[in-house]
């Protein structure tokens, strides 16, 4: 089932996404103010989520298969009808440890587990738990740079690192990469941003927010097709600040109560009458020349 | 600055040199011993003490420093924050001036138990 949504209608979303509506389709800036500028610019493509794997993670009442859920949804993923052109993982690939040699074994893990994906095109992000301790050292030397930029079939991809550092800030320096690269492209352009972190504040006391994350979006207002995608919060999440949807996404360890629902941050216990719930993936396909996207959530394992 | 609490942060320092600059900005500022100084220590994943008590309307400095690694100090109801490094004294002037609790936490990722690195600040009549 698929629906699209207004952007009235956009709010309303979280309620939708939770009565397990499939297939939400998300307009990705100033649709209808412009609309007919969109048309034509990009090809039609379905790309697929994974974020929060939290590999290494330990604790059997949040999730008593911890070794055997990644591999699950590797199956889920590799059985999908429609390959996605590319895989994104947006960020926390390893659950954070203190000893180096560890952390280097749980992404060494990490990268020998996805490598088992049908769809070699993949891109990786780091979250807190994988470079806040070294700045990305190690992850750097498994999956390669925290910043990037990529294309596909016309729509620009842009990677922002509010990571490494580890106060949660993407930095002036990133900030003016961003700018400069965001100059590069017309007002018009199809525009996806990946990140960890959210960029708005949507709970800073939960260290849900990025602590220079307005600057981007101030960055991103001019461009008129802005969708970002984001991990970290271990929840399907959506929200607009001012014509730019940002969309979170469900971790693959440990889900997270909804921000401010309880009185204090933790996972939310496994649940044996439903296993697995609350983790997965989504795909999201790019429709009408980036204009809009169809996200669907899907389940750790195949229904 | 925010809703509740009126509050300065007076000055972060590096450890030696400025302390005696600072310590002739306090002179000049108050009475010497007219204010209360609170020492807090961090390292991970905990804060000591943990839980401090302050009477409303009182000026309190409160003097931070990190034992093991950089952590972070940061009061949102205060709408203050600030880094706390090994070697180094972090000094935040508070005058509460609402009674209740509100709650500090570490806002710089130090590893696994960042997330329960925190402590309450209990303001009282
Ligand atoms: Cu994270
Ligand atoms: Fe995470």
């Amino acid at each position: 089932m698929t629906r699209h949504l207004d952007r009235r209608e956009f709010i309303q979303l979280a309620g939708l996404a939770t009565a397990g509506v499939a297939g939400v389709v998300f307009s990705s800036g100033l649709r209808g103010v412009s609309f007919a500028a969109g048309k034509g610019r990009a090809e039609d493509f379905m790309f697929l989520q994974m974020s929060d794997l939290h590999w290494g993670f330990a604790g059997p009442a949040v999730n008593p298969d911890a070794d055997g859920t990644l591999d699950k949804a590797i199956a889920h993923v590799n059985a999908l009808p429609h390959q996605p052109d590319f895989i994104v993982f947006t960020g926390d690939l390893t659950h954070t440890t203190d000893d180096p040699q560890e952390r280097r074994k749980r992404l060494a893990h990490v990268r020998d587990a996805v490598g088992k994906l049908k769809v070699k095109k993949q891109r990786y992000l780091a979250g807190e738990h994988d470079a806040s301790l070294d700045r990305a050292e190690a992850f750097k030397e498994f999956f390669g740079e925290t910043r990037y930029t990529f294309d596909h079939k016309g729509v620009h991809f842009i990677v922002l690192d509010n990571v490494s550092d580890p106060t949660g800030k993407l930095g002036d320096d990133q900030i003016q990469w961003l700018r400069a690269d965001l100059a590069k492209h017309d007002k018009e352009a199809p525009i996806v941003v990946l990140t960890h972190r959210p960029l708005f504040d949507l709970a800073p006391d939960w260290d849900w927010a990025t602590g220079d994350g307005s600057a981007a979006i101030e960055a991103l207002m001019p461009y008129e097709y802005v969708t970002v995608f984001y991990g970290h919060i271990h929840q399907e999440h959506h929200q607009l600040t001012g014509h730019i949807p940002h969309h979170a996404a469900k971790g693959l360890m440990f889900p997270l109560p909804a921000p401010h629902s309880v009185p204090k941050k933790a996972p939310i216990p496994w649940d044996a009458a439903n296993p697995y719930r609350g983790l997965g993936f989504r795909t999201i396909e790019s429709q009408s020349g980036g204009d809009e996207y169809a996200l669907t959530e899907q389940s750790v394992e195949k229904a | 600055m925010k809703r509740t609490i009126m509050v300065t942060i007076i000055v972060v320092l590096g450890a030696i040199g400025i302390a005696t600059s600072w310590r002739r900005f306090a002179t000049a500022a108050v009475p010497p011993g007219a204010e209360q100084v609170v020492h807090i220590t961090a390292k991970r994943f905990e804060y000591t003490p943990s839980e401090i008590t302050l009477k409303k309307g009182v000026p309190v400095i409160l003097e931070l420093t990190a034992l093991d690694r950089d952590h972070g100090f940061k009061v949102p109801e205060f709408g203050i924050r600030a880094d706390l490094k090994p070697g180094e004294v972090a000094r935040v002037r508070i005058v509460p001036d609402h009674t209740g609790r509100f709650e500090f936490r570490c806002d710089v990722f130090c590893g696994d138990g960042h997330e329960d690195m925190a402590g309450e600040i209990v303001v009282v009549d």
